[in-house]
């Protein structure tokens, strides 16, 4: 079944990507396109087939359960905004209730 | 076109010997790139360099020479693909939403280089996040083919693989997640290795399709992708996929013969449509290689015609996961919008190109309730068919595959304006992607003055064989790989 423009709209707000409505109008063309070319998988027998899970023949390795070296080549409050007690401080967003600390 | 860089064997050699500074091998590539005309204005391959942070590698190579043994690529400029994390320079993965973020991390391929003695010489344009096949998706513009300007140098790692092709440095790295290796190669006359998944860590590697992902090599011969894989390859512990496996001595694969060795030719890759010209240099090579000895197998990998939608599904759905992270909070670009949803919205929709947006948008869509089954969970069992019918070729008996490496030679930029139309140019490449197994591509002739890549295809971390296979090619071609 071919995507609509409300299709697209659903799909543009679970992706958090705003679309002008001109462009909403367009994507739905271009991706109708593409999935057309995917369906084509409809037609191949899978039944019974597992679904892939890791890649290769040896899957993903297990690892000891212990933690690998920390690769950050300077100190963290080098490069984030602000550090306080801890905890790393981000730019206030705009939609944030007032609140008492920085 | 010759390569007007040394080798990195040459590089290597001299630089140990002491009848070559590194810092004179920087203003060599130096020169080179603004002969060429690297800059923005006419190839534009490079997107950031640090001339300073070159020389200081390279005195820190000579160092290195003075207190160890010297590493396998002392003295050897090798450009990096701007999706890989680099300390001094920014990592920008050729999209807007990165602009200006520098890494507080530097990926574990790139450390590898220094510590064998390489300097990182600059970040190379590419299509935005790998999502594209001809570097034409970048913000940063497109980039030339070096061979014949008005055309595409493949991508999305087009802007090593011009870097390379130029003569500007030996070897650069790149990523493949489809292709993005091995088909820039192909149409810029050189190698381009994507080594087995687990080969080669991919930490800070950007992430575009984390089961997809590798991070490969491009050189101007056999030998420089090898001595440049070598020096990667081997198991990192900040990469959970990273296999812990010996590293063999790739660039020792010469010496090796290929007598004996079985090499198949899937009739798949040989569709009645392929270029007729393709298709002979392709079997001229292998007659090269039936000449040294080697038996030439027709084999069948029957669900090959299903890996382009399986593979678009699969690397769309994982990209529309890794790029949620890009939202205006961690990285580069934020944009004020209307509350916390109206800013995460205006940053991703001015910060993600057209291209990038669309394939979030489908990936988005085939993992979404009511679709998954049909497209996710489905493209993930013709996986499981593409990988069995490739475990089953080489549990008969074959070595190695042979394939053309793409379907046509370098378009014209603008060409090719059709998202799909330019998802088939990795018709024959993400195959190896799906299944995980090491492949490579290097030159095997031209087409109309434009040159033409030939894929070996091996077993999983079997790379030595396809490297074995692949340096006898180079040899027996000669001059003919690049006429």
């Amino acid at each position: 079944m071919p995507i609509s423009i409300d299709d697209v709209r659903h799909i543009a707000s679970l992706a958090r990507i705003g679309l002008s409505d001109e462009r909403t109008a367009s994507v739905v063309g271009e991706l109708n396109t593409i999935l057309r070319h995917m369906d084509a998988l409809s037609n191949v027998d899978t039944a019974g087939v597992e679904e892939a899970i890791g890649v290769g023949a040896r899957g993903t390795p297990v690892r000891g359960d212990s933690g690998p070296p920390i690769p950050l080549a300077v100190g963290l409050d080098a490069f984030v905004p602000s550090l306080h007690d801890g905890f790393l401080l981000v730019p206030r967003l705009a939609s944030h209730e007032s609140t008492d600390d920085a | 076109m010759s390569f007007p860089c040394a080798s990195a064997a040459t590089l290597r050699d001299e630089t140990c010997a002491g009848t070559r500074a590194a810092a004179d091998t920087v203003d060599a590539a130096v020169t080179r790139a603004r002969a060429v005309g690297a800059g923005r204005d006419r190839l534009n391959i490079f997107v950031a360099t640090d001339l300073a942070d070159a020389r200081e590698h390279a005195a820190a190579g000579a160092q290195q020479m003075s207190d160890t043994a010297p590493g396998l690529l002392l003295g050897v400029p090798v450009a990096l693909k701007d999706n890989l994390a680099t300390l001094t320079l920014p990592t920008t993965c050729g999209s807007r939403i990165l602009a200006g973020y520098v890494s507080p991390y530097e990926a574990t391929a790139v450390r590898k280089l220094r510590e064998a003695g390489a300097i990182p010489f600059g970040k190379t344009n590419m299509d935005e996040f790998g999502m594209g096949s001809s570097t034409e998706y970048s913000a940063y513009g497109p980039t030339r083919n070096p061979l014949a300007h008005d055309r595409v140098p493949g991508g999305s790692s087009g802007g090593s693989a011009a870097a390379v092709a130029a003569g500007i440095v030996p070897i650069a790295l790149g990523s493949d997640t489809g292709g993005s290796v091995r088909q820039p190669a192909a149409f810029c006359g050189i190698v381009g290795i994507k080594p087995t998944y687990g080969r080669v860590s991919r930490f800070g590697l950007v992430a575009f399709a984390s089961s997809l992902d590798h991070v490969g090599v491009l050189g101007a011969t056999v030998d420089d992708a090898a001595r440049g894989l070598r020096a990667i390859a081997g198991h990192d512990w900040l990469d959970s996929t990273s296999a812990e496996l010996d590293v063999p001595e790739f660039h020792l694969a010469g010496a090796s013969p290929v007598k004996g060795m079985v090499i198949g030719r899937p009739k798949e890759y040989f569709p009645e449509s392929l270029d007729p010209r393709i298709r002979d240099r392709c079997d001229a090579a292998l007659e090269h290689l039936r000449a040294l000895g080697a038996e030439i197998r027709d084999v069948s990998l029957p669900n090959t015609a299903t890996a382009i939608p399986a593979y678009y599904i699969i690397a769309l759905a994982e990209a529309s996961s890794n790029l949620a992270r890009f939202d205006g909070v961690r990285y580069g670009l934020r944009v004020e919008g209307d509350g916390l949803r109206g800013m995460y919205e205006a940053t991703r929709s001015q910060g993600f190109g057209a291209e990038v947006t669309r394939r979030i948008l489908l990936g988005t869509y085939v993992l979404s309730a009511g679709y998954y089954d049909a497209y996710y969970r489905k493209a993930q069992q013709v996986r499981t068919l593409i990988a069995a019918d490739f475990s089953a070729v080489f549990a008969s008996g074959v070595d190695v595959l042979f394939t053309p490496t793409a379907p046509t030679t370098a378009f014209r930029i603008g060409a090719v304006s059709d998202p799909y139309e330019m998802y088939l140019s990795d018709i024959f490449t993400v195959t190896a992607n799906l299944a995980g197994v090491p492949a490579m591509s290097q030159p095997i002739g031209r087409v109309d003055g434009l040159p033409v890549g030939g894929q070996f295809i091996a077993t999983h971390f079997d790379e030595m064989k396809m490297l074995t296979a692949a340096y006898a090619l180079e040899c027996a071609l000669g001059a003919e790989a690049r006429a």
